[in-house]
């Protein structure tokens, strides 16, 4: 083979970087969920918390048509109870801090949605 | 039984007259929205506000009314150019352009007029917004969907009475935070706004917060019924409405 030595060279350095991520990943620790800070007057949420976890964004959206342009802001959930369509003024009556809850699996997650470019978050502006 | 057309025409047909006995269950398949209107909400076909401008017509007394507006909307207060308004007040002439005359009483032509936005019954604003950010609600409230405004000032173009705001800056720089509602979101950067006829107020069966404010100065109700306190007002005062000529049917009626 010609230039065997290097080709073979390249290719293991090829795959050692192919694979490093996943090398480094099993050495270094397994990830975490975050701690969120949970209501402390409420046990649960609108819907399960498996629900939310996996929904909520897709909720919220629909939520704001649903309010802002149907003009429809009762929300009954699986289970049937009413709760007012708000952001602002449902949700984040018992999740107390933006900080505590939306952010930190925003951050870890490196989402970053623009809600509260216009709503205002409990901890108020500063 | 023989496949033959004779066949499959008549399974057609007996299809097809299914589907004309059952069509909902066909085509909603689980479309049901957990969603309803408020119970407290109030309603009316078409929303309209008549302002009397024989008790409403000093700028005091007109910026109060904006005072109120504008806290509880978190509207900032921007001097100059860059202003951002809901409710606001000018000057005869610039109010009813078309409507003014040289020998007009002089106690009218003095007074200043309650502005805002007119919640036209043919809003120019809506036909222009290419997201359909601004629209007509059933009720004839033209509302704004700041999620969907792409702040390409098209509907202020299209509207003849100035009633809408650019956001050109951050709008929070502006506020006083400290003094913040916090039952209403801000605005953001680059969307345009303007006055909303308190559809979050509405919604929770209060009157706008103007009309409520204005000591009954103003008058707010359903147009399309005739036994209704705006069309009652109607009836007995004589009332003109801004820019007729330019077709848009506003919403807001001024008593002379």
């Amino acid at each position: 083979m010609h230039n065997g030595f290097a080709i073979v060279a390249g290719l293991v350095i090829f795959f050692a970087m192919l694979t490093a991520p996943f090398a480094l990943g099993t050495m270094t620790k397994q990830y975490k969920e975050p701690e969120l800070k949970l209501p402390k007057n409420e046990k649960e949420c609108i819907e399960s918390t498996e629900w939310m976890r996996n929904n909520h964004m897709q909720l919220l959206n629909e939520w704001r048509d649903w309010a802002l342009r149907d003009g429809k802001r009762t929300y009954t959930n699986h289970k049937g109870k009413e709760f007012t369509i708000s952001l602002q003024n449902t949700c984040m009556k018992c999740h107390e801090s933006k900080a505590d809850f939306c952010d930190k699996c925003h951050n870890d997650a490196g989402v970053s949605p623009y809600c509260w470019d216009c709503h205002v978050q409990p901890e108020g502006l500063k | 039984m023989k496949n033959s057309r004779r066949t499959f025409i008549k399974l057609a047909g007996i299809a097809a007259a299914g589907l004309a006995v059952a069509p909902r269950k066909v085509l909603a398949s689980g479309g049901q929205e957990p969603v309803k209107v408020n119970a407290t909400a109030v309603h009316a076909k078409h929303w309209a506000m008549v302002v009397d401008t024989t008790k409403l017509h000093t700028a005091e007394a007109i910026d109060k009314l904006a005072a109120v507006c504008h806290h509880i909307h978190n509207v900032p207060k921007i001097e100059g150019k860059k202003e951002v308004k809901w409710l606001w007040h000018d000057t005869y002439a610039h109010s009813f352009p078309e409507q003014e005359n040289p020998h007009l009483a002089e106690e009218v032509h003095e007074r200043v007029f309650p502005l805002l936005c007119n919640h036209c019954e043919n809003p120019p604003c809506v036909r222009v917004c290419p997201t359909k950010a601004t629209f007509q609600r059933p009720d004839g409230i033209v509302a704004m969907d700041y999620h969907r405004c792409i702040g390409c000032r098209y509907c202020m173009a299209g509207c003849p009475y100035g009633s809408r705001s650019f956001n050109w800056g951050e709008p929070r720089l502006n506020l006083d935070l400290a003094n913040l509602n916090p039952e209403f979101p801000t605005r953001m950067r680059g969307v345009v706004e303007k006055c909303n006829f308190c559809v979050e107020r509405l919604a929770v069966g209060k009157m706008p917060a103007c009309v409520e404010a204005s000591e009954g100065a103003m008058h707010f109700g359903d147009l399309k019924d005739p036994d209704s306190e705006v069309r009652k007002v109607l009836r007995e005062k004589f009332t003109i409405r801004r820019k007729p000529s330019a077709g848009t049917e506003p919403s807001v009626y001024y008593i002379i």
